[in-house]
């Protein structure tokens, strides 16, 4: 009998015991818990520019080239005052797109008139509005292209974002905004060549397997190259300006239409562009440690 | 030379009794840092960044070599776009832990969107 009860209570004693370094561990892993845990943090980024002067932005307009598949200009304008409406806090002027290709070829008129010697009748001055107060005409004798087909191309356009007088001139006809222009450049590209990629193969035994392997593959698509140019409409005078360069590419049996690929390389772009103005929030993850 | 003795005994006595207390204050420091660390992950989690902040930096006071607390102090001023304070403190954590994976990839990312946002100003 008593040999039969020392057994029963040494095993609730055992019962206890075993319960009671469960409860211990259960405890101790609850206290412990991970040793990290990743959080979600959103990093605030200070905008590039000061445009607490400006309450009003004018998207100008751009000039472009490229293809005439996209109005590089028109798209751009229109898409950077629907960007900035909603996610600045100036506002946005909505006006005429101008015609900087015009402008600029405009302004090259009389410099490519005075190099071939005096106009009758003229008085040596300035024909244009752009050239106020003596200033020089942007492009200064350069012979502009009339289609834009790559970068050689624009580059003689840029001197038209220096010209001061003319960028002032537009500022006071609209009370002074922060005005944005600057150049596009949006064009075909294709490559060809070879390309490593993953392939799923059987071994010998049946077995899936990943291997590494070089095909040669024609590819086409297209780049985008923004110059955004920031104008003080006070001065005329070029805050900051930033470029960029973006490119996709396709099989070359894939049929993309050129505006959609335009957007997709400009929704890279864009909030880019916007931390120039605005305070921005990037999202990322991080691990907290204990 | 006997009136020397007593005081080298006494001496060694003192030194040797005080070691396991600098131990002890060492550990107790771990110990009261981590709970530190541990109320600001809980805050953090809830969104309450400035209380977390407040929490950590308490805790490097107090362990002044404690990696984690560094860590999660520069991720609290990432998240307030305190940058500058943000990459002392990573910089602070993986100096004392260079080998800590989860801090270096914490810092590569942080510098990832600094180095952008400097690298666009410098224009």
């Amino acid at each position: 009998m008593i040999g039969r009860v020392r057994p029963e209570k040494s095993n609730g004693a055992g019962h206890v015991a075993v319960l009671a370094t469960a409860a211990l561990l259960a405890g101790f892993a609850i206290a412990c818990g991970p040793d990290y845990y990743e959080i979600p943090i959103e990093t605030p980024i200070q905008p590039k520019l000061d445009v607490s002067p400006f309450q009003r932005v004018l998207v100008a307009g751009f000039v472009a080239g490229g293809t005439e598949d996209v109005d590089a200009n028109q798209e751009t304008v229109r898409l950077l005052r629907s960007q900035l409406r909603t996610k600045s806090q100036l506002r946005v002027i909505d006006a005429d797109i101008l015609p900087l290709m015009d402008v600029a070829q405009e302004d090259a008129k009389p410099a490519a008139i005075a190099d071939s010697g005096p106009r009758e009748g003229g008085s040596g001055q300035s024909t244009t509005d752009h050239q106020v107060s003596g200033q020089p005409a942007a492009p200064q004798g350069v012979a502009l292209p009339a289609k834009i087909k790559d970068d050689k191309d624009i580059e003689p356009y840029e001197r038209l974002f220096a010209n001061t007088a003319y960028w002032k001139r537009i500022g006071e006809e609209y009370q002074n905004p922060l005005i944005v222009t600057g150049t596009v450049l949006f064009m075909p590209q294709s490559r060809s060549g070879f390309v490593q990629r993953d392939q799923e193969v059987m071994d010998s035994f049946g077995r899936r397997r990943v291997v590494p392997m070089r095909s040669y593959l024609e590819r086409k698509g297209f780049v985008l190259k923004p110059k955004f140019v920031f104008i003080d409409g006070r001065t005329g005078a070029t805050m900051y300006s930033e470029s960029y360069r973006e490119e996709v590419l396709y099989n070359a049996q894939q049929q993309t239409p050129a505006l959609s690929s335009y957007f997709e390389l400009m929704d890279r772009l864009v909030p880019n562009f916007l931390s120039a103005l605005s305070s921005q929030k990037i999202k990322g993850t991080r691990v907290l440690l204990k | 030379m006997k009136r020397v003795l007593p005081i080298v005994v006494a001496s060694v006595g003192v030194v040797l009794s005080a070691a396991p207390s600098f131990a002890d204050a060492r550990a107790k420091a771990r110990s009261d840092a981590r709970t530190e660390i541990e109320f600001g992950l809980q805050v953090a989690q809830k969104g309450l960044w400035h209380e977390a902040i407040y929490r950590w930096e308490k805790a490097t006071q107090i362990d002044p070599t404690y990696a984690a607390a560094f860590n999660d102090l520069a991720i609290a001023y990432e998240h307030e776009g305190q940058l500058d304070k943000a990459r002392k403190a990573y910089e602070k954590a993986l100096e004392l832990d260079p080998n800590n994976s989860q801090i270096r990839q914490n810092y590569e990312l942080f510098k990832e969107i600094n180095d952008r946002t400097s690298a666009a100003r410098e224009k």
